[in-house]
């Protein structure tokens, strides 16, 4: 385990960018993989992953788990799952507060959950399970939605404290998400974050996200898919600085730019950390 | 069905939510709120979107030659249909696509490209390749060493990353072509069917044709035939096949592990 070390920025890895970090060893401080980008038996990717994970640690970030299926589970992935997490002795592995699978057909989105007290009892046992099985603490990530549900029960930051406390699992801070989020629900991102249980954080993540317009009504998309917005990154400084930092990801998994380009983001994440973190020393 | 979602209201709003963004003609599934703007049609257009789009760029990416031989618009129109007839059963993205050569055959709109089913056929060998377990190619060198009396008697293993598609279609051609070439070619008239060997002796996936008959010999090794006894059904069947040259192919390509004496498995 490398929790105890410093926390350090870090960047999702893809495939355009594996051999130029094999060969240039940038000085990022660790990469994220989804963990059904290898569940395959062999060949490239993990021919590439293993040489990564010799020079860097390594966090894995399930997408298909489908945590919050009434249904029950994706069958057969937490077995998938285990071997990744074995395999590659991951410091961090963390899934999502969603849902994907129903009656066995995988939609490929994370879906989003009502947040009532029976959710919070299904999710709670599912991630029971997977921590069983997988015999370590996951961290749940906090959704991108674009809808709510009739008859919600509490807000999403009461729902992830009760999963945390009940199910002893840690929570994946995403900063985009809760401005994507924010932005389509009407609520002030600062609030959210003032109520969100910091002391369960492990990681933090930073995205870019889509703004649609149609007829003066917008809707902010969690893209992946362009550099981080002006307003995630002065949420990130503020929740660092009285919060605490944490290791942070930059993901970037469609239009994947030249490598500089997402190492820059890492690095600007890297000197607000330095900073926060120099604020915190200076504060002790 | 409750508005409200408890226990077994989770499982009808999911249910209810699963097939509403497969199936585009259905309306938005209840116990959405419908209280803001912008509308819910949109909201859960979002989800709509994101699922569709995701799959039909991940057969895009799966099946490059066939999109590139119907266009892109008539492959994303072509995708969204297979996904909604055969969507994904598992979170492994990677397993997707395997019944979209099947599916093509049926697929009336594209029929007047009949090689299109093979073609797909050769891509998924090709990505399945990519992902399939990694083994050590043999050496030809090692058949040389074998003593004579051997040779009749040797067991090959199969790499797990070979694949042999046998097409009435130039289908190595074809997806040569459109695989290295700037543009886009369907076969000319008067071209044959060709067979296709995929392999993966290493981390590049290789296609090469396969000379006549070879398809054959590899279904008997496949079977744990003795190199002697295959040759010679091979042989009797086919007057042009001619063993030296299948054998140098296949070692070539890296399509056998193992050489082994005894009995088969």
């Amino acid at each position: 385990m490398t929790a105890d070390r410093l926390p350090r920025a870090g960047a999702g890895l893809k495939p355009e960018h594996q051999r130029h970090i094999l060969d240039a060893r940038p000085d990022v401080g660790w990469f994220e993989v989804h963990a059904e980008n290898y569940m395959g038996a062999g060949g490239p990717p993990h021919h590439f992953l293993e040489r990564v994970r010799a020079l860097y640690p390594l966090s894995v970030h399930g997408v298909g788990l489908s945590i919050g299926s009434a249904g029950g589970m994706a069958p057969g992935h937490l077995s998938r799952l285990k071997a990744v997490v074995n395999r590659y002795q991951p410091f961090i592995v963390s899934e999502h507060l969603a849902w994907s699978t129903h009656e066995g057909t995988f939609l490929n989105d994370l879906l989003p959950l009502p947040y009532t007290e029976a959710t919070l009892s299904l999710v709670a046992r599912h991630v029971d399970e997977a921590q069983m099985v997988l015999g370590r603490r996951i961290l749940i990530e906090n959704p991108s939605t674009y809808l709510l549900f009739d008859g919600e029960e509490m807000p999403e930051t009461d729902f992830l404290r009760a999963l945390a406390r009940r199910s002893g699992c840690g929570l994946l801070l995403d900063i985009n998400n809760v401005v994507v989020s924010a932005a389509n629900h009407g609520f002030d991102p600062r609030a959210y974050l003032e109520s969100f249980p910091h002391e369960h954080v492990g990681e933090i993540h930073l995205a870019g996200h889509a703004v649609l317009e149609n007829d003066g009504d917008a809707l902010f998309v969690d893209t992946h898919d362009r550099t981080i917005a002006p307003e995630v990154w002065s949420l990130f400084r503020d929740v660092i600085a009285r919060r605490g930092v944490r290791p942070t990801l930059i993901e970037w998994d469609s239009d994947v730019p030249a490598w500089p380009d997402l190492e820059a983001e890492v690095h600007q994440a890297r000197s607000i950390m330095q900073m926060a973190g120099g604020l915190d020393a200076r504060a002790a | 069905m409750p508005a409200q979602p408890d226990g077994n209201g989770l499982t009808d709003l999911q249910h209810r939510f699963a097939h509403a963004v497969l199936q585009a003609p259905l309306a938005v599934p209840s116990g959405i709120r419908h209280d803001v703007r912008p509308t819910r049609e949109r909201r859960f257009g979002v989800y709509r979107n994101n699922v569709k789009a995701s799959l039909a760029a991940a057969l895009a990416a799966r099946f490059p030659v066939v999109a590139r031989l119907v266009g892109d618009e008539f492959f994303t129109a072509m995708a969204l249909v297979f996904i909604e007839r055969h969507p994904p059963h598992s979170p492994v993205l990677a397993e997707y696509g395997a019944a979209f050569a099947n599916f093509l055959e049926g697929f009336d709109p594209a029929a007047d490209l009949p090689y299109l089913p093979d073609i797909a056929r050769l891509e998924w060998s090709h990505h399945v390749a990519f992902h399939s377990a990694d083994a050590s190619a043999a050496d030809i060198g090692r058949l040389a060493e074998l003593p004579p009396e051997a040779l009749g008697s040797v067991r090959l293993g199969l790499h797990p990353a070979m694949a042999v598609i046998a097409s009435p279609w130039p289908i190595v051609s074809v997806w040569a072509t459109n695989t290295h070439d700037a543009t886009p070619e369907a076969p000319a008239a008067g071209w044959t069917g060709e067979t296709a060997l995929v392999t993966r002796p290493h981390l590049d996936v290789l296609v090469q044709r396969l000379p006549p008959g070879t398809d054959r010999l590899v279904a008997k090794l496949a079977q744990g035939i003795a190199l002697g006894a295959a040759a010679e059904a091979v042989s009797r069947a086919h007057d042009s096949f001619d063993l030296a040259t299948a054998l140098s192919t296949l070692f070539g390509a890296g399509a056998i592990t193992t050489l082994s004496q005894g009995s088969s498995s």
